[in-house]
């Protein structure tokens, strides 16, 4: 008790008057009203703007093409989901098999670094038009013939190739104590792998997991090549249709609608586990 | 009958030579501790025995069976049978106390859940560490943490045991704790092989202490004869360290 009294105080927190506290606020606004501004004078004074304005930010157009574009983009939506699922368990699934070790497992590991290295070299689009197109064509009994469904299976099998290697970089991230560990424990490679790896590993990639599922937010966009009517799709019909262009900023801004709360999401997560990961060294 | 008996063992990392001309024997309730300089081949002589390395030459064998023998070819049978504890822990991260100390029985030992738990809150309790049952491994001190996987090893029913300095990573204070449970292990006859640099336990809690050096055995015997009168040069040198040092 007396070596507290005797303790000095803390000091006390420092108040910032009003004006110190107000003061950069109010020159961030204003610098940045006037930059904007100014650009935006520019833009809007330029002789073509209202050409522009018309063709690309036409407000009856907009609102005339909304529906048709909005019923497209939640089939961009739904196949975007849907793909995340199938995606996220197929690429497991491929991580796995590729850093299985021993002869038995061979097969299993010759076929994901084939399957990564093929998939990978060859472009999402190209992807979706040989099954999107081709598949169908076959008119093989008992297979579904939509476009819709083989382009999200292009899409599933392109977008697995890359998070198979983030899983993997995942995997290979997690200290050899734990693999030392689990296989005196008496764990087979299988269980190991299982129970103690991929836990693991799943969190320590979930942020660039999602920076993936964003980027495949807007691939699914590659679908309309094959005449699924998703979004965009449905924007250039309008557009074929009216010769305006306002269909498809009503497209592009659906999807920021949902693309940038997916950033910021997939922001927080990465913050998330960087505090987590802090924590652990303390 | 020896638990373990390891003949000529010698082994290389690349050309380096580890190992050279190891011969050991452990004896069932025997504690044999190994002490010597970092890089004096202690902890790879463990892992060659639980085949976590394997080796070059030589023979291991347990309760007279080679661990090459065709009953070892799937290593599970032997790590069902050795287990060790390591200096880092090594817990899984992603589990509570409970479910590290119950997964080797329940996966591998085909324990059910609720006996495998049951005898998880037994040695939970025995050790002191009952309270901790679900917590995670990072809220938990070094100490308890090393505790712990002693338990998770313990669930296991190993006949042998083996400790590769699994006290080094701790704080002073922490280090008494986790050797005292050791202590107690070796009172109730478990086989242990030991790997440490704590002088006083060693003394205190092995029938034979071997002082490694280069890959070799360059003295053994009892605790008392060796840290006394060490007949060999070079471990009078290394205790003598050890003494400046202020360890001993």
């Amino acid at each position: 008790m007396i070596a507290e009294e005797r303790r000095p105080a803390p000091p006390a927190r420092r108040t910032l008057s009003f004006r110190e506290r107000a003061l950069p606020f109010v020159i961030s606004i204003v610098s940045v009203a006037i930059v904007f501004g100014l650009a935006a004078r520019l833009v809007t004074s330029a002789t073509h703007w209202p050409r522009i304005k018309l063709q690309f930010f036409n407000r009856d157009a907009i609102v005339a093409a909304f529906p048709t574009v909005f019923r497209g983009f939640l089939t961009n939506m739904s196949v975007w989901a849907i793909a995340l699922v199938a995606i996220a368990i197929w690429a497991l699934v491929l991580a796995i098999f590729r850093s299985l070790n021993g002869p038995w497992f061979a097969p299993l590991k010759v076929f994901a670094v084939l399957y990564i290295d093929l998939i990978r070299g060859i472009p999402s689009l190209l992807l979706v038009l040989l099954f999107g197109f081709g598949v169908p064509a076959l008119q093989i009994p008992g297979l579904p013939r939509t476009g819709l469904f083989w382009g999200a299976v292009a899409m599933v099998l392109g977008y697995s190739a890359y998070a198979a290697e983030v899983y993997r970089s995942g995997m290979e991230a997690v200290h050899d104590g734990q693999r030392a560990a689990a296989k005196a424990l008496g764990l087979s490679q299988w269980q190991t792998m299982i129970y103690a790896i991929v836990p693991q590993a799943v969190r320590n990639v979930l942020p660039a997991l999602l920076n993936l599922a964003v980027a495949l937010q807007k691939d699914v966009a590659l679908l309309s090549v094959i005449g699924v009517r998703d979004a965009v799709r449905e924007a250039q019909i309008y557009t074929a249709r009216t010769f305006n262009y306002s269909s498809l900023i009503a497209a592009a801004m659906l999807f920021l609608a949902a693309t940038i709360p997916m950033a910021r999401f997939t922001d927080y997560v990465a913050r998330k586990d960087q505090e987590r990961r802090l924590q652990r060294t303390v | 009958m020896d638990r373990v008996r390891i003949s000529n063992l010698t082994k290389y990392y690349g050309t380096t030579l580890v190992l050279d001309d190891v011969n050991l024997s452990v004896a069932e309730h025997e504690v044999v501790c190994l002490i010597g300089a970092s890089g004096s081949g202690k902890s790879t002589l463990l892992r060659c025995v639980n085949k976590l390395v394997p080796f070059d030459h030589g023979t291991i064998e347990l309760d007279g069976v080679s661990i090459e023998d065709e009953q070892f070819r799937n290593s599970n049978e032997l790590h069902k049978r050795v287990g060790i504890v390591f200096q880092a822990f090594n817990l899984f991260p992603h589990m509570n106390v409970l479910d590290n100390v119950t997964l080797a029985p329940r996966k591998v030992h085909g324990v059910s859940r609720k006996e495998s738990e049951a005898n998880a809150r037994r040695l939970l309790d025995l050790f002191g560490m009952s309270e901790f049952a679900a917590a995670f491994p990072e809220q938990l001190s070094g100490g308890q943490q090393q505790r712990v996987a002693i338990i998770r090893t313990m669930a296991t029913n190993p006949d042998v045991l083996m400790l590769d300095e699994i006290t080094a990573a701790l704080d002073p204070e922490l280090i008494g704790g986790v050797l005292r449970i050791i202590k107690d292990l070796a009172a109730q006859g478990m086989t242990m092989m030991i790997v440490t640099h704590e002088m006083g336990f060693a003394r205190e809690v092995a029938d034979r202490v071997c002082f490694l050096e280069d890959g070799r055995i360059l003295e053994e015997g009892p605790p008392a004869q060796l840290f006394s009168t060490p007949e060999h040069p070079r471990t009078q040198q290394f205790l003598q360290r050890i003494i400046e040092a202020g360890r001993l």
